[in-house]
């Protein structure tokens, strides 16, 4: 046990949100919801190497309400991911590192992300005759 | 850099977790793999909405999908526990509850992919 209470680092609570620091862990925590919706997907893959009525099965839970939103959810996160993780493989390489091109950036997989979500569901959507 | 390090610790770059940079690579090489294929999965699975299982059954058994699939999943299941295994490693202080959860992480994943290769392989040779 500490003798003392010796100060600590700031924690993250008293820093304003930033868009750098919020997308940083919004990355984190679409990266976990996509690796449980990838469960999922090995579900679909053992339901339709099952036959068919195995299958009737995986897409009537999908087609539930339930399984909608679930699908949204993760159609959005993966998007999400996808995009601001091709930001970070710049970063890697040593581009876009400057602030205002960090934000910039930012802003630029958000509006993204929220475009290509929203087409993907028009699409899907209209080709499940729900449009 | 110290001179307190054995020359040949450096100069096999492994660090003190002894894996050098591999994790590290291993998640950015799957990175790149997944910004050409995740793309493909989901121009795939949003042209597969409302299609028959006889159809899905098909469409997975073609040897160019079947080939991307198993790719994907593949990448997909890798990258997951690599991600999976740091965020275990950051918010979990708990050393019993922190190595649980990374054999459960493991070999759920591992399961996952195990699962996915054999259905895939499943419906190629059942075509």
């Amino acid at each position: 046990m500490a003798s003392q209470q010796r100060p600590l680092s700031p924690h993250l609570q008293v820093y304003k949100p930033q868009i750098t620091s919020t997308l940083s862990i919004i990355h984190r925590m679409t990266g976990v919801v996509n690796a449980l919706g990838a469960l999922l997907m090995a579900w679909w893959l053992v339901a339709l190497a099952g036959g068919e009525s195995s299958y009737a099965q995986f897409t009537a839970v999908a087609g539930s309400v339930p399984g909608q939103i679930a699908l949204f959810a993760f159609s959005a996160t993966l998007v999400y991911h996808l995009l601001n993780g091709v930001r970070h493989l710049f970063w890697d390489i040593g581009w876009g590192l400057e602030i205002p091109q960090a934000y910039r950036s930012g802003y630029t997989v958000i509006i993204l992300a929220t475009a290509l979500t929203a087409l993907l569901w028009y699409a899907g959507l209209s080709a499940g005759g729900a449009v | 850099m110290s001179r307190l390090r054995n020359p040949l610790a450096i100069a096999r770059g492994l660090g003190s977790a002894k894996d050098g940079v591999s994790h590290w690579w291993a998640q950015r090489v799957t990175a790149i793999a997944l910004v050409f294929l995740v793309p493909w999965f989901i121009v795939t699975a949003v042209s597969l909405v409302g299609v028959d299982h006889v159809n899905t059954h098909a469409f997975i058994a073609d040897p160019f999908n079947a080939t991307l699939m198993l790719a994907f999943v593949l990448s997909v299941f890798w990258h997951a526990r690599l991600g999976l295994q740091v965020v275990i490693e950051d918010y979990i202080h708990a050393p019993g509850l922190e190595i649980a959860l990374q054999l459960l992480v493991k070999f759920a994943y591992a399961l996952a992919a195990i699962a996915s290769v054999v259905s895939i392989g499943r419906i190629v040779f059942t075509a």
